[in-house]
């Protein structure tokens, strides 16, 4: 038992000498929540919008009103012909019109649909998409209201329907890919090159020829980096709150249960590569190649998994991320409790510790 | 103490012999010299013999623990300092030194008496960390870890490789003081003159064991007189005298040329042969060999 502790602190006094590697550990969740949640957000504000209103009737004011009253946009100028459109996009102060034909209302009433043309700026394709779904959810929620006051169907309309996130913000969808990512990389990154780094510096050569542990060894190698990803935990939970409106939802004993499973599985993947591979060097690399990109990749937060061909939706299945993405999901943006991600903690508590035992059956005695 | 049995060992599939059928014996309490080349097989017999590497051929022991089976309890028993600096270089002195002992089962109290003479002068440096230290002071410190679990056997791989004269001698005056206390100690080095401060030494050349003997042994074993041959220009005096029919062999040693004779030639001989041939400043007078010498004789065999 004292060995251990003799060990563990020894692995600490190296983490915390190495002053450099510490605040990139901290750094990072910081660095990662800023860029994801704020610098490289997807959603599109204050988008300047015009519209040409033939009809001039109280419905098309309404949707107007509506728009405008949208956070996501902002009328900029009420053209009076459609032909003033094509200058209004080249001066570029506008992501999107609207053109609302005449009789607008008249032919909403008596035959049930109208027509609203949508134009979008389509040399950014993403913004010009992002930005029609923001209108057309506008206009299929006021149809829908105006239906009901009617007391008969004015428009059919495809049910567009965002629940838990229902104005396609960026941030409830980035926060759990953010965490996975972060804790895989400080995790596996750190752990990676923590074996390697004495079988190059020729400690391991020394530390060999004693009566060592191997479970001391290597729960030591764990220790550090385990504390170091609760904190970044912490950071992101508590950033993500203050910041980005995103408290937990669901109990915070459970995310913090299914993440210290998740940063176990990280863990030992990171020390079977530190016990394969020869150098700091490929170690790195091969956290950062192996583990970095399946984690962007295959997690889900990128891109939806369900679209990818099946070698790929299979591939993900290995990814730990991909399990643990959907439990801060569940948990933490919807409220669940275990009932519902059960299946998941599963999953990853069998990926911690099948990974453990492996890294500790191949942890080799000797240089060979 | 340690017994070594046709030995054998190769890299690369096969490629590079490291050890080739090594038999070896070393007794209780004495220092015993590994002494060769760079690339000779040290430092794999070394590894060997501390259970880092599991040998192809052959069978050894330590402390009556086979290597292969008992490595457990050898790991226990023995210290090994290996060639690099193989300590915490981000952690002090102090640091090192309770670490080891901690992972052997023991305190730097317990065993202060052992490492006390070595480690004293290290101590004002304590909260220093062994990067920062020089070469000597690192050397001196790895010691210390090596023998702070009073080992039986010291192995020490080529301990003084890259540290300067006077720590050297310091060196080996520590090593003959642990002598007393029973350690069984096993030292390589590229050094011949540190050859002659072991009990017994066996040179080793391309994974083969070539001569094993007390030095004033390996030094009587020498066959034949040995001339030294001074003179201006020591390569063109080599020449002349490789080209002088009655010379056996000849090697640059420093300032001087070393050489053996065939029977029947003469040191006087050649002196003069040489002044013939214009080495006018030429002197041949007759040496006693020293441990090179016999490593060169040996090698050419």
């Amino acid at each position: 038992m004292k060995q251990l502790l003799v060990f563990i602190r020894k692995e600490f006094l190296h983490v915390f000498r190495d002053r450099k590697t510490l605040l990139m550990l901290f750094g990072l969740p910081i660095a990662q929540i800023v860029l994801f949640g704020f610098a490289l957000s997807n959603e599109v504000k204050d988008s300047k919008i015009a519209v040409v209103d033939y009809s001039k009737d109280i419905m098309t004011r309404q949707i107007i009103n509506k728009v405008g009253a949208n956070p996501y946009f902002e009328i900029e100028s009420n053209l009076k012909s459609a032909t003033d459109i094509d200058a209004a996009f080249r001066k570029g102060n506008i992501k999107v019109a609207l053109v609302f034909p005449d009789n607008f209302s008249t032919d909403l009433i008596h035959t049930g649909t109208a027509t609203v043309q949508v134009i979008a700026d389509g040399s950014d394709p993403n913004l010009a998409t992002t930005v029609t779904n923001y209108i057309s959810t506008v206009i299929a929620d006021y149809t829908a209201s105006l239906s009901l006051q009617e007391g008969h169907p004015v428009q059919v309309q495809p049910e567009i329907q965002m629940l838990y996130n229902p104005d396609l913000r960026g941030a409830p969808n980035f926060i759990p890919g953010v965490m996975a990512l972060v804790l895989m990389l400080v995790c596996t990154m750190m752990t990676s090159v923590s074996i390697v780094r004495e079988k190059e510096l020729g400690t391991m050569e020394i530390l060999l020829v004693s009566p060592f542990n191997t479970t001391y060894i290597i729960l030591s190698k764990l220790a550090p980096n385990l504390l170091i990803s609760l904190v970044n935990l912490f950071i992101i939970l508590v950033l993500s709150d203050l910041f980005l409106d995103l408290p937990v939802k669901g109990s915070i004993v459970l995310l913090v249960f299914c993440s210290i499973l998740f940063i176990l599985t990280c863990l030992s993947i990171g020390l079977l590569l530190s016990i394969s591979a020869k150098t700091q060097q490929a170690a790195m690399m091969g956290s950062l190649m192996g583990m970095m990109l399946p984690t962007m990749l295959l997690t889900g937060f990128l891109f939806p998994i369900e679209n990818m061909p099946l070698p790929l939706r299979l591939l993900s299945n290995l990814v730990p991320s991909r399990w643990y993405f959907i439990i801060v999901k569940q948990v933490m943006l919807k409220g669940l409790g275990i009932g519902a991600v059960w299946k998941e903690t599963l999953i990853l508590a069998v990926m911690a510790f099948g990974l453990f035992a492996i890294s500790l059956r191949n942890f080799k005695i000797r240089l060979q | 103490m340690i017994r070594i049995e046709h030995i054998g060992m190769t890299y690369d599939k096969g490629r590079v012999v490291a050890l080739q059928d090594v038999n070896l014996e070393v007794n209780k309490g004495e220092i015993f010299g590994l002494i060769g080349p760079d690339g000779a097989g040290k430092t794999t017999l070394f590894r060997i013999l501390t259970t880092l590497l599991l040998p192809e051929k052959g069978q050894a022991w330590v402390n009556n623990y086979d290597v292969v089976k008992d490595y457990k309890a050898i790991r226990n028993s023995v210290g090994y300092m290996p060639g690099k600096f193989s300590l915490y270089q981000d952690l002090t002195i102090e640091e090192n030194l309770n670490f080891f002992a901690t992972v052997f089962g023991t305190t730097i109290a317990e065993n202060y008496d052992l490492i006390k003479d070595i480690y004293v002068q290290i101590e004002p440096f304590k909260n220093r960390r062994a990067g920062k230290l020089s070469g000597g002071m690192k050397q001196k410190l790895a010691l210390c870890c090596a023998l702070i679990h009073k080992p039986d056997v010291l192995f020490l791989d080529e301990p003084t490789t890259g540290v300067d004269v006077v720590s050297r001698k310091e060196f080996w005056d520590m090593l003959k003081s642990l002598r007393k206390e029973g350690i069984t100690i096993l030292v390589s080095t590229p050094y011949m003159d540190e050859a002659t401060l072991c009990d017994r030494i066996a040179l080793i050349q391309k994974g083969s064991i070539l001569s094993v003997d007390t030095p004033e042994g390996i030094v009587h074993s020498f066959s034949g007189q040995l001339y030294a041959v001074h003179g201006q220009g020591t390569y063109h005096l080599l020449q002349a005298t490789r080209g002088y029919e009655g010379v056996a062999s000849c090697f640059a040693f420093g300032d001087a040329l070393h050489a053996t004779f065939k029977p029947g030639a003469q040191g006087p001989a050649l002196q003069a042969y040489l002044q013939s041939k214009g080495h006018s400043d030429a002197r041949v007078d007759p040496i006693k060999p020293g441990i090179e010498d016999c490593f060169i004789q040996l090698l050419n065999q």
